[in-house]
């Protein structure tokens, strides 16, 4: 087969799946108060309830951020996570019933359906990330150019994170029963332990392990570090940038490869 | 290419658990034919669609579309076929245009070239007037007509379906039957179809019926027919398994028992309903004799009606 119809094989594919999704979900606008409603009231509620009884990160013991600062990056993490949710039952519905049958049963590079559900899913999250991190100045952060380039470019990691694990738990499924134990029991747990809600240094050791050993951890430290680029308050994040950022990467590679792995395996 | 079939199977096996799906299938399909395949729910039809579609590996035996190989080569076979799967493909939320210029992206077409490849099917199909309507707000005729065009894009020399006409009002499933027939007769593409509608098989040019995973008989739907003789009898009986064991006993001719109704093959039906009558005169409720349909033939082949709901007779119908 000659080189160039193997890359149109593959590039046209990535490219009209990932419009599609981005299509497809201007035209359901119900799916933005899921994704993006959900977390907004979530961050204003706890936020709000635990308010100054929590103090995080003073650098000089005294200015410590409140709650409702703290919280704000791991909401964020779940807009993404939410999205990658959504674009799990999707695949599930299309595989069997859908747009997705006639998709396996074409001429393409099986990889390039991978490719365009990731960045198709990861711009959707990326997008409500943003529309949410216009609120961080209500959240006491202070937005400059450089930290929102920082953290955009974070967001499209974590979304290839956690839209790659998306993909990789709705291939192996057949149908959307027991999905919800898949969310409560797994996905929502991880989220937990990422350093969201809680830092680890407070945690019992057990809980503090499992929060290091969670790949999430470094996402929402990285998003962290992302926030407060070039500030005070990012000397004092643990683990470091260099760590959080190569661990996040490392995990959307990891990822999407696994992905791909799937999907070229079944024929 | 002549007269080689365009698609084959060799002694093709499947199972699904303890479960056969296909026991030894060997059909071959002559180019530029409707060709149905025709059977009841469970009986392998849909485990051969899929197994001709390059979406399930198959088992044992071989199956190929125009001497590829539908796994060792799957890539040159998905490009030989377009595909109507029973549940539609079409993203809803698309219009008909960007459902057509989506697929055509699947199969490596792009720009000016897709696009007027594209008009042209909408024309062809009717379709052009509702090229920017969301496909969720056609019926499902359209849907149906839409689903064609789109796999077609590619030009395929097999066009497979399965159940096409799922869901759809007799109208809508007269105009696919004549949208085939013009893509037999205008572009001499191949269309394989699964149903289990007789009428619908009786339309097509070949018919191969499926029962139980076997492939139990294949040819026209008239020498089908006429493997039946001339005429169908059909005989409602006080005891209807009595009585088609004293026909069977006393006149030597095939009698079925389907439902509590008892079928006769007969080829000189008039004459054979008079001598019937005199012979079982108080056994008799009432008789009919007409001309044999596929469904006969279904019978006579199976011992049992397509539609036949009895469990047991008919096993597990656990879709495959």
């Amino acid at each position: 087969m000659p080189q160039t119809d193997t890359a149109v094989r593959w590039y046209l594919p990535v490219l009209s799946l990932w419009r599609r999704e981005v299509v497809r979900f201007l035209r359901q606008r119900s799916r933005v108060v899921g994704a993006l409603g959900t977390p907004i009231v979530f961050w204003v509620l706890i936020g709000s309830g635990i308010g100054r009884s929590f103090r995080y990160g003073a650098p000089d013991g005294a200015n410590g951020m409140d709650y409702l600062e703290y919280s704000f990056p791991g909401m964020t993490v779940l807009i993404v996570l939410f999205t990658a949710v959504i674009s799990m039952i999707s695949i599930i519905e299309d595989r069997r019933e859908g747009f997705m049958q006639a998709v396996l049963a074409a001429p393409l590079a099986r990889s390039s359906i991978v490719f365009g559900k990731l960045l198709g899913s990861t711009t959707l999250a990326v997008g409500q990330a943003a529309l949410f991190l216009a609120l961080a100045p209500l959240a006491g952060v202070t937005l400059s150019l450089g930290s929102i380039a920082a953290s955009l470019f974070i967001l499209f990691v974590l979304g290839i994170d956690l839209c790659g694990l998306g993909f990789c738990i709705a291939w192996s499924m057949d149908s959307t029963q027991g999905f919800h134990a898949i969310i409560n029991l797994f996905l929502i747990p991880m989220w937990l332990l990422s350093g969201a809600l809680f830092p680890p240094d407070g945690a019992f050791r057990w809980l503090a392990w499992a929060m290091m050993a969670n790949p999430l951890t470094y996402g929402v430290t990285a998003l962290r570090h992302a926030l407060y680029w070039n500030t005070d308050a990012a000397l004092v994040l643990a683990p470091s940038m260099p760590v959080s950022v190569a661990i996040t990467i490392g995990f959307a590679v990891v990822m999407a490869a696994l992905a791909a792995r799937l999907v070229e395996r079944k024929g | 290419m002549g007269d080689e079939p365009i698609v084959q199977t060799a002694d093709l096996s499947h199972r699904f658990g303890n479960r056969v799906a296909l026991d030894k299938v060997n059909l071959a399909v002559a180019p530029g034919l409707i060709f149905a395949l025709l059977g009841p729910n469970g009986s392998g039809k849909t485990t051969l669609f899929r197994i001709l579609t390059t979406l399930l590996q198959p088992q044992k035996g071989m199956a190929t579309v125009g001497g590829a190989d539908v796994f060792a080569e799957r890539a040159l076979v998905r490009r030989r076929l377009g595909i109507v799967f029973q549940h539609p493909s079409l993203d809803k939320k698309l219009s008909v245009r960007e459902n057509i210029l989506l697929q055509g992206s699947l199969y490596g077409l792009s720009g000016p070239r897709l696009k007027s490849i594209g008009r042209e099917l909408l024309y062809r199909f009717g379709l052009l007037d509702r090229a920017g309507d969301r496909v969720e707000t056609l019926s499902g005729g359209l849907q149906r007509r839409v689903e064609l065009a789109k796999c077609l894009l590619h030009r395929p020399q097999v066009v497979v379906l399965d159940e096409p006409s799922t869901g759809l009002d007799p109208g809508a499933r007269a105009d696919l039957m004549q949208m085939l027939r013009e893509l037999r007769n205008e572009d001499g593409v191949t269309c394989l179809l699964t149903t289990h509608l007789m009428e619908e098989a009786e339309k097509c040019d070949r018919v191969a019926v499926f029962d139980r995973g076997r492939l139990i008989a294949c040819d026209s739907p008239a020498i089908l027919k006429s493997t039946l003789g001339g005429e169908v009898i059909t005989v409602r009986a006080k005891n209807a398994d009595h009585f088609a064991e004293a026909v069977r006993r006393r006149l030597s001719v095939g009698a079925t028992v389907a439902d509590g109704v008892v079928y006769i093959d007969s080829d000189k039906g008039h004459e054979f309903v008079s001598t019937l009558v005199s012979m079982f005169r108080d056994e008799i409720e009432s008789v009919t004799v007409g001309r044999p349909t596929l469904d006969d033939v279904f019978l006579h082949l199976t011992g049992h009606r397509l539609w036949d709901g009895a469990p047991g007779k008919e096993g597990s119908h656990a879709t495959n």
